[in-house]
């Protein structure tokens, strides 16, 4: 856990004379590398120094009377909230339900903009007529949208819908941008090789694209949890959303607090998964 | 043999290239450029021609036309005196950048033509294997692009384009990406293997020297709109019976004299 000063103990004598190369690093690299586990160890404390002190100032400042409590709750409370709402039996569900909401929606948007995006490369005319369209529909806040979707597609629908929306024309816009910047020169290779359109489309645009493809993947987790979240704002019976509004309205703020701690563990753990499948894709 | 090494004796064989009488018109929202004006020449089979031109002369577009992916607006592009319809297999085309896929391995790479020309892909794969290991590859059939120096990706595009087996060369300044002492060799390395597998090429490149110490002949063109000035043949006497490779041809007496030939035409256009 120390130095790894044993290495160094010798520095000037090479116990591999065979290769020619020096066997222990020199003083100033590992004064160097030294110094490089020590910056690293600095920035974990000062992570850790940071979420502490929050912790404490949430914990002290409601008890000490600075704050009220009803308005902040504070995390021994926010804890206890998530006990009981996992003794009451149905945080799994909740958290399923939101879960569900989310890969539904991300896979619907991810898909469908992916088939837009190579109907628009494949296309250009097409892509000059939907231009301003998909401008006027990427600029739009979605979230506007929310009350009609409900009247339209019922609580269910609605809260698909919004995640959709949110999630597809950052989608069609993201990797159509990819696909139309993908080399000219690699095109053109592939063209004096004989390739037609579609064959430019699967062996140079979409392989090319995989990164353009990742990013979008990353973008859209967050902006599917921000429709679904919102959605259930509106109207739902279950899932993280619906345990906010419930807890706000009763005036829960633990409730509130608990649910909104696993909303962000989930939404990191969504992107991990995410940059897991990244690393596998590439490789 | 003799008809490649010296084609300039055996003018009666059919040109194995043509252009006759080639127009180009660009059009774009600007207006209207005339980028080949009324070109008209042949190369031999088996015969190594460069074209030099300041930027402008419609070099590179006369490549375009022979790959088949641009057609002339008038006068007639021909192969094996068939006009050019489309890319063909008969023709490699070689470009600036290596172009190599970097998601796919050097033989990967190698084998995006006969995949996409739907050939037989065990036969490919073995071509492509033989002609990757002849060019000091064979270590490196399984690596990525961007493992490999700039020489050695510029000779895996070079096996690329010979796994398609095509019987003329199309090379677009393919060695100006690398530093000089690379591409010095490069050029060198690669103008054997054209000669020994009896290609027809054609070079496109503004370095003179290059164009000279790998070419049969250098045609020059002058700029807007592009258009013939002038061909000379290169012929190396003083450096024996053969032509030299193109490191010996830089040395040969010869290469002074039509070096400032050639810079003092593209100096001096009318």
């Amino acid at each position: 856990m120390t130095e790894t000063a044993p290495a160094t103990a010798t520095p000037g004598t090479p116990t591999d004379p065979g290769t020619g190369s020096i066997a222990g690093p020199s003083v100033a690299y590992q004064n160097w590398i030294d110094r490089q586990s020590r910056n690293r160890r600095q920035v974990q404390v000062g992570r850790a120094l940071i979420l502490i002190a929050f912790l404490a100032l949430w914990e002290v400042a409601p008890r000490a009377g600075l704050v009220n409590p009803m308005l902040t709750s504070y995390p021994s409370a926010v804890w206890e909230g998530f006990l009981e709402l996992l003794a009451q039996g149905n945080l799994g569900l909740h958290i399923g339900v939101t879960l569900l909401e989310v890969m539904i929606s991300f896979a619907v948007a991810m898909i469908l903009g992916t088939v837009v995006a190579i109907c628009l490369w494949l296309s250009p005319m097409l892509e000059k007529i939907l231009d301003p369209f998909l401008v006027v529909g990427n600029a739009l806040p979605k979230i506007a949208l929310v009350p009609i979707f409900y009247i339209w597609l019922g609580p269910q629908g609605s809260i698909y819908a919004v995640a959709i929306a949110v999630a597809l024309f950052i989608t069609i816009l993201m990797l159509y941008t990819g696909f139309s910047q993908t080399d000219p020169n690699k095109i053109k290779l592939a063209r004096t090789l004989g390739a037609g359109k579609r064959q430019i489309l699967t062996k140079v645009v979409l392989p090319g694209n995989v990164h353009t493809f990742m990013a979008t993947l990353k973008a859209n987790v967050g902006l599917s949890l921000v429709g679904v979240i919102v959605g259930e704002f509106q109207a739902s019976k279950a899932g993280l959303g619906y345990l906010i509004v419930y807890g706000s309205q009763i005036f829960r703020m633990d409730m509130v607090m608990a649910a909104i701690v696993i909303l962000s563990l989930m939404s990191v753990a969504i992107y991990l998964a995410v940059q897991k499948a990244e690393t596998w894709l590439i490789r | 043999m003799s008809a490649e090494q010296m084609p300039g004796r055996h003018r009666e064989v059919p040109p194995k290239v043509e252009f006759r009488k080639v127009n180009l018109h660009y059009f774009s929202d600007e207006g209207e450029t005339h980028a080949v004006k009324d070109m008209s020449f042949s190369v031999r089979p088996g015969e190594f021609v460069s074209i030099v031109g300041q930027s402008g002369c419609g070099k590179s577009t006369l490549l375009s036309l022979l790959s088949g992916l641009m057609h002339p607006t008038s006068g007639q592009v021909l192969i094996d005196g068939k006009p050019v319809r489309g890319p063909s297999p008969q023709v490699g085309f070689m470009l600036q950048q290596d172009t190599l896929f970097e998601w796919r391995t050097i033989l990967e790479n190698a084998l995006l033509g006969p995949e996409i020309r739907g050939m037989d892909l065990a036969a490919a794969r073995a071509r492509a294997e033989r002609i990757l290991t002849s060019y000091g590859l064979g270590q490196f059939l399984h690596h990525k692009p961007g493992q490999l120096s700039g020489g050695m990706r510029q000779r895996a595009a070079l096996g690329r384009t010979m796994c398609m087996e095509p019987d003329i060369l199309l090379l677009d300044e393919p060695f100006s990406a690398l530093d000089f002492q690379t591409r010095l060799s490069i050029a060198e390395e690669i103008g054997e293997i054209i000669r020994r597998e009896g290609k027809t090429a054609i070079l496109v490149t503004h370095d003179i020297p290059e164009a000279i110490a790998l070419a049969d002949r250098v045609v020059v063109l002058s700029p807007r709109p592009g258009r013939l000035k002038s061909i000379h043949e290169i012929t190396f006497p003083s450096a024996g019976p053969t032509r030299p490779g193109s490191m010996a041809a830089r040395e040969a007496a010869e290469f002074r004299e039509y070096y400032h030939t050639i810079w003092t035409e593209m100096e001096n256009h009318d």
